[in-house]
């Protein structure tokens, strides 16, 4: 494994086949949960952490899993590190813990996690499964962080709202004036599907544009 | 609609806009007479965005503005915004409410001719539902214009003293609050917001309405289908409630009389974008909204359901057009 090859799973998982906004994986903790920063961000690196275990822990024991039944295997794998990431949130950050509820345990049934696995680590090598896993998570962290702050912002007028459950002595921002009503609607699920939908279009606009100007930077070339 | 001969005068997009916005005046000046100038304020406020909001956008999509700000769709739906919002209603929540109808519901889903849902709906039940308490304040008796203006403009807002429930939402809080003791009756008695058969004023307003509806049918910009389907659905779902429990539920004559019922009955549900096209589906689209408005009035949390009912019919309208697909002229009735 060289650096170019990093490189390239890096760029792959971040933005190339992001879950959250390319292959649309995983959206029911992706818009459940990103009803603030703090929330959303705290998630994903779970998310992170789960996905770049299981992904090496599968892809050193590649080669035992028999092919028939590798499908339960990996997600025994998957659901004693999710088991074992629940019990750490709940003794070392139960606040945390308290407001993420049923959706750390639900990691396991997230699809991009198992679609990982079974796509990328089951075929690699363990270094290269791990690093896989914790780009692809960190694509879905970079979405939650934007759609999370973007609904927080818009739907109370605060900015990480709840960071004193993870970092003490930290407060959360007011940036709207203290009589801002809050637009409801952002914290509300059609909220959700909306600023995620804003995104997607977002990125495919990006996309049609350096499509567009790629060819003619060719033509030009050639003449 | 297109019965011979079938020689018509080329309809524009503009022609029939102007027809609507015509069609809504009596119910305008009505409402305006009864209620205070406030929801003429509110017409301008909503105007000025939906155009300000049609002309960034099609700019932003690269369209030509001058043709299709010409077309007068969004003045539709601005004035459609303005009538359903209360008129006393901070300036921010029409023009919030008229900005998300244009960009979000029209444009951002393909423009004029694409949107799936009623955009005008679509800005009322999104601001209903972040602002519930402010949505729901209409102007109470005797209220000046310089006070409405005032409101409308960032007033405080003392309670009760300046606003009045609408009569839907009086009669959802009597009923609720004083559990079987109060009857309809009692509580359409004892409180102001209530007139002959339903809301005071707002029979009158209902009137205005439909005689801007008949104008329309008159001129063929719609079909009996949706308005009588409406109505008929909302009126036959009362019906049997209103026979068996008098006490609890209010008579269809209320129903259809109050709220917005004749509004979204010709103007709202007979959007030719978001709803339903063959002669059938219309019907079955109408009722549905019908029905859906009086379970949402009668057992929801909102002051009407027009609104509610007819996004959630705007989604069936592809359903109910393919199922309902009138056979091919000199075909038979598909089984």
């Amino acid at each position: 494994m060289n650096s170019a090859e990093f490189r390239a799973i890096a760029e792959n998982g971040i933005w190339r086949q992001n879950t959250g906004i390319v292959q649309l994986l995983g959206l029911c903790p992706l818009l459940a949960i990103s009803t603030s920063f703090v929330n959303g961000v705290s998630l994903a690196l779970a998310t992170v952490l789960v996905m770049a275990m299981s992904s090496g822990a599968v892809a050193a024991l590649r080669t035992l899993i028999p092919y028939e039944i590798r499908i339960p295997v990996f997600i025994l794998i998957i659901a004693a590190l999710v088991t074992c990431l629940d019990l750490a949130m709940n003794a070392w950050l139960h606040e945390l813990y308290l407001v993420l509820g049923i959706f750390i345990p639900l990691i396991v049934t997230n699809c991009i996690v198992l679609a990982r696995v079974e796509a990328f680590a089951s075929k690699n090598t363990p270094l290269a499964a791990a690093w896989d896993g914790a780009m692809m998570g960190t694509g879905l962290l970079v979405v939650l962080a934007i759609l999370g702050g973007m609904r927080e912002l818009i739907g109370s007028g605060t900015l990480f709202a709840g960071i004193e459950t993870i970092i003490p002595g930290t407060h959360g921002l007011q940036i709207a004036p203290a009589d801002y009503p809050g637009f409801l609607v952002a914290i509300l699920p059609p909220g959700a599907f909306i600023c995620l939908g804003c995104f997607i279009a977002g990125r495919n606009w990006l996309d049609a544009r350096a499509a567009k100007h790629a060819p003619a930077a060719a033509s030009a070339a050639a003449h | 609609m297109n019965n011979s001969p079938f020689i018509l005068a080329p309809a524009s997009v503009t022609a029939v806009m102007l027809k609507v916005l015509g069609a809504l005046l009596p119910g305008v000046v009505v409402y305006a007479w009864i209620f205070g100038p406030g929801v003429l304020v509110q017409i301008v406020l909503a105007s000025l965005t939906a155009l300000a909001a049609e002309a960034a956008m099609l700019a932003a999509r690269g369209r030509p503005a001058g043709r299709f700000l010409a077309d007068g769709s969004a003045l539709v739906t601005a004035w459609l915004i303005a009538l359903t919002f209360p008129p006393i209603a901070p300036w921010w929540i029409t023009v919030g409410g008229t900005a998300f109808a244009i960009v979000v519901a029209k444009h951002l889903y393909g423009g004029l001719g694409q949107n799936p849902f009623n955009p005008a709906m679509v800005g009322f039940a999104v601001m209903i539902v972040a602002f519930p308490a402010l949505m729901s304040q209409w102007p109470a008796q005797g209220l000046s214009a310089a006070e409405q203006i005032g409101l409308i403009f960032g007033a405080p807002r003392p309670l009760d003293a300046i606003t009045a429930a609408t009569a839907l939402d009086a009669l959802r809080t009597g009923l609720h609050e004083s559990a079987s003791a109060a009857s309809v009756a009692t509580v359409m008695a004892s409180h102001p917001a209530f007139g002959q058969f339903a809301g005071r004023g707002w029979e009158w307003i209902a009137l205005a309405y439909l005689a801007g509806g008949l104008y329309l049918l008159q001129q063929r910009l719609i079909t009996w289908h949706i308005p009588v389907a409406l109505l008929l659905g909302l009126g036959l779902t009362a019906l049997p409630f209103w026979l068996a429990d008098t006490a609890h539920y209010a008579s269809p004559l209320f129903h259809l009389t109050a709220g917005a019922s004749v509004l979204g009955a010709f103007f709202i549900a007979t959007d030719p974008v978001s709803g339903a096209t063959t002669p059938r589906g219309k019907l079955i689209y109408a009722a549905g909204i019908g029905v859906i408005t009086w379970f949402v009035r009668a057992y929801g949390a909102y002051p009407d359901g027009i609104a509610f009912a007819t996004l959630l019919m705007n989604i069936c309208v592809p359903l109910i057009d393919m199922k309902t697909q009138p056979p091919v002229f000199g075909r038979k009735e598909r089984r």
